[in-house]
């Protein structure tokens, strides 16, 4: 039997909007997918210590508030300092193009935008925890 | 208003049309006739669908005239003709000297209102210079510290004249007393004072989670602050109670409609067991609603919350100042229904969203710029926006006439499910111990859940579609309209400014009064007057939240509201 993949969803930084993470979530688990969902305000420290605690694939995180060019980096320079650059880390939220970019040059994944249909997550993390090889 | 006989016609008169209607029906037609909340819509409405119209007081109990008894219709008696509705865009950005910049600019341009928005740490009750602002400052609103702040936001606008909405909710006594210090500095007497505080701590629950305290002495806050401007500043609007927040996490409309209502009559309960007289707060309280886009709906929600509104401040709250039973509201176009693609469509969404609050009779509307789900809005964005509202006030001449859709077949039909839809939830909150007790356990937050799951597969299966999104897309879309950005150095001035008002300022003094603020939380007694003290002397947002966090703790939400599915 193909292992299910394991993803943690999370919310750092202030910001309280959570619809988007919960129909992700949602989604996730209805394709089959192990989904842990930490709530909100949680610190980078936080995020990163759960996913490896959970072990989990990757990692997903939403924002909205525009404090993403801060919150971003500041995730994959703790995935960095605990040696878990193998788990995969993608989000989403409202960002723009440029940062987008920016982001997924710096390490993230993938940034999902507005509009883009739970589907293209989907298929996006079973390719990407499909071919991933993680640490021991 | 139909007499038994009328119905009787239009009942034969029905199911010949409805033979002859049959020949048309072909497999063609789409499966299934739904609402933007998924309400099933009947392919025609008559008299028949109007349950009770037969009886003798069916037009005075359930429609009436405008301005009476239970404003179905709206609650002045002639609505626009005299009194147009308030342009009120809401703005705020990076700094306060950005934000002034931008409120004179609305104000040129004839917007009537001032509508503030804050940023997240000042939302959430944190100073631009702590370690959770990071990244945060100025991003989606403005950042506010200290009273330098807002003298600054305010500056060169009369307050005795224009009416300023301010969206906060857990510091909200702390901004409305550093607003009215800066008023005394100007020297504008409080009662001259005209504005709007959200201040509606329920729906930070429920559905937006901009909430510190725990919910009880969260309440105590806001009667707190009701009950100094009661004395004090009696034309302030001391609260807006909002489903604007929950319909964009993704309620029903039905939703939206009675889980506010539930929310007023909660702080209303709480006002009267504070001791204050109902008739003397109810008529400074007022609502706040989304525009979706589901044109219909959307009016018979409007509708449907006056009337409900009317019959439980009289029956149930036993309000005698006709002034209570009013629900006056303020509306704001649905930034959910947004697209980031194609995003001029937006301007088309949001013009038939507002045309629905003006015909469903708000007092005050705010529609959205095309740019909102790529950044704040551009100016240019902005100016648009305020464009739309005055095309549909001097154009359409859908202000002309009161109540235009009143005795639609569809909008009444539609307005009497809201209504039973409403009370349907009130029955089933009541049932599980009441407001406070869904909070904690989750039963509002997983019912919206729940709905903006379903919408979204919707959209997915195309069942729905969204135009530019699921269907009529672009290939390639490049999308080319200016972004504006915040600068990453408004971060690091508005900390220096911050540490140089705390260098400035009488620090012996500040740190009395946050002592006498502790106290008084502690104490159980009035906390708006400390607020107000600190606030004078330049204590900052984030001080005196620390101080009443010190006291009352934080509220962390239960698994049970993190529910997904």
């Amino acid at each position: 039997m193909e292992k299910k993949v394991r993803v943690l969803l999370a919310k750092p930084g202030l910001d309280g909007h959570d619809r988007g993470v919960k129909v992700i979530a949602a989604a996730l688990r209805d394709a089959g997918m192990e989904v842990i969902y930490t709530g909100l305000r949680q610190t980078p420290q936080m995020i990163v210590d759960a996913a490896i605690q959970e072990d989990v694939d990757a990692i997903g995180v939403s924002i909205l508030s525009g404090a993403h060019m801060t919150l971003f980096p500041a995730i994959l320079e703790e995935l960095k300092a605990k040696d878990a650059t193998d788990i995969i880390l993608f989000g989403g939220g409202i960002i723009p193009d440029d940062d987008k970019t920016e982001l997924e040059k710096m390490g993230v994944a993938k940034i999902f935008t507005p509009g883009a249909p739970t589907e293209e997550a989907i298929k996006f993390l079973r390719e990407a925890a499909g071919s991933r090889s993680p640490k021991e | 208003m139909f007499a038994g006989k009328f119905l009787e016609k239009i009942k034969e008169k029905f199911s010949s049309w409805d033979k002859n209607a049959e020949k048309y029906r072909s497999k063609k037609s789409l499966p299934r006739f739904f609402t933007i909340s998924g309400e099933d819509i009947n392919e025609l409405y008559t008299p028949l669908d109007i349950k009770g119209s037969s009886a003798d007081d069916y037009f005075e109990k359930q429609i009436n005239f405008p301005g009476e008894y239970p404003y179905t219709r709206g609650i002045h008696p002639t609505m626009y003709r005299t009194k147009m509705w308030t342009f009120r865009q809401f703005a705020g950005m990076a700094s306060p000297e950005e934000t002034n910049e931008r409120f004179k600019y609305i104000l040129a341009q004839g917007g009537t209102g001032l509508s503030t928005a804050f940023d997240l740490p000042t939302l959430m009750g944190y100073d631009s210079d702590q370690p959770q602002s990071l990244g945060e400052v100025g991003k989606c609103g403005v950042a506010v510290d200290t009273l330098a702040d807002m003298e600054i936001i305010f500056e060169g606008i009369d307050l005795g004249k224009v009416s300023v909405s301010m969206t906060i909710n857990s510091p909200a006594s702390i901004i409305l007393a550093m607003y009215l210090a800066v008023a005394e500095k100007k020297g504008v007497p409080l009662d001259k004072l005209r504005g709007t505080l959200q201040n509606d701590i329920l729906k930070e629950y429920i559905a937006q989670k901009e909430f510190i305290y725990p919910p009880k002495p969260s309440i105590k806050l806001i009667t707190d602050m009701m009950a100094y401007c009661l004395k004090n500043v009696p034309q302030w609007n001391t609260i807006s109670i909002s489903g604007y927040h929950i319909r964009e996490a993704g309620s029903t409309a039905a939703q939206e409609l009675a889980f506010t209502l539930a929310d007023g009559f909660c702080y209303i309960e709480a006002a009267i067991e504070a001791g204050l007289d109902v008739d003397e707060f109810a008529p400074r309280l007022s609502f706040f609603f989304n525009a979706h886009s589901d044109f219909f709906e959307e009016i018979a929600k409007y509708r449907a919350a006056r009337r409900i509104y009317a019959r439980h401040m009289k029956e149930r709250y036993k309000a005698k100042n006709q002034r209570s039973w009013l629900l006056r509201f303020h509306t704001q176009t649905a930034g959910c229904s947004l697209t980031a693609q194609q995003p001029e469509n937006n301007i088309v969404r949001t013009a038939i969203q507002a045309l629905s609050a003006v015909m469903g009779g708000t007092q005050s509307l705010h529609t959205n710029a095309m740019d909102e789900t790529l950044a704040l809005p551009s100016e240019r964005a902005a100016l648009i926006a305020l464009r739309t509202q005055q095309v549909i006030a001097h154009e359409t001449g859908v202000a002309n006439t009161v109540d235009p859709l009143g005795g639609s077949y569809f909008v009444e039909a539609l307005t009497d499910k809201m209504e039973k839809e409403a009370e349907e939830y009130f029955a089933e909150i009541e049932k599980r111990g009441g407001v406070l007790t869904c909070i904690e356990e989750g039963f509002f937050q997983t019912e919206i859940a729940r709905a903006a799951y379903q919408f979204q597969k919707e959209i997915e299966s195309k069942e729905r579609v969204i135009v530019g999104v699921n269907d009529y897309t672009l290939e390639n879309e490049k999308i080319d309209i200016p972004v504006l950005k915040i600068d990453k150095e408004c971060e690091r001035k508005q900390i220096a400014a911050l540490q140089k008002i705390k260098a400035e300022r009488n620090n012996g003094q500040v740190q009395v009064l946050l002592d006498k603020l502790k106290q008084v939380a502690t104490d159980g007694g009035n906390t708006f007057e400390a607020i107000l003290e600190c606030s004078r002397e330049y204590a900052t947002l984030g001080e005196m939240c620390d101080v009443l966090r010190s006291v009352w703790g934080e509220h962390v939400e239960n698994p049970a509201a993190m529910q997904v599915s």
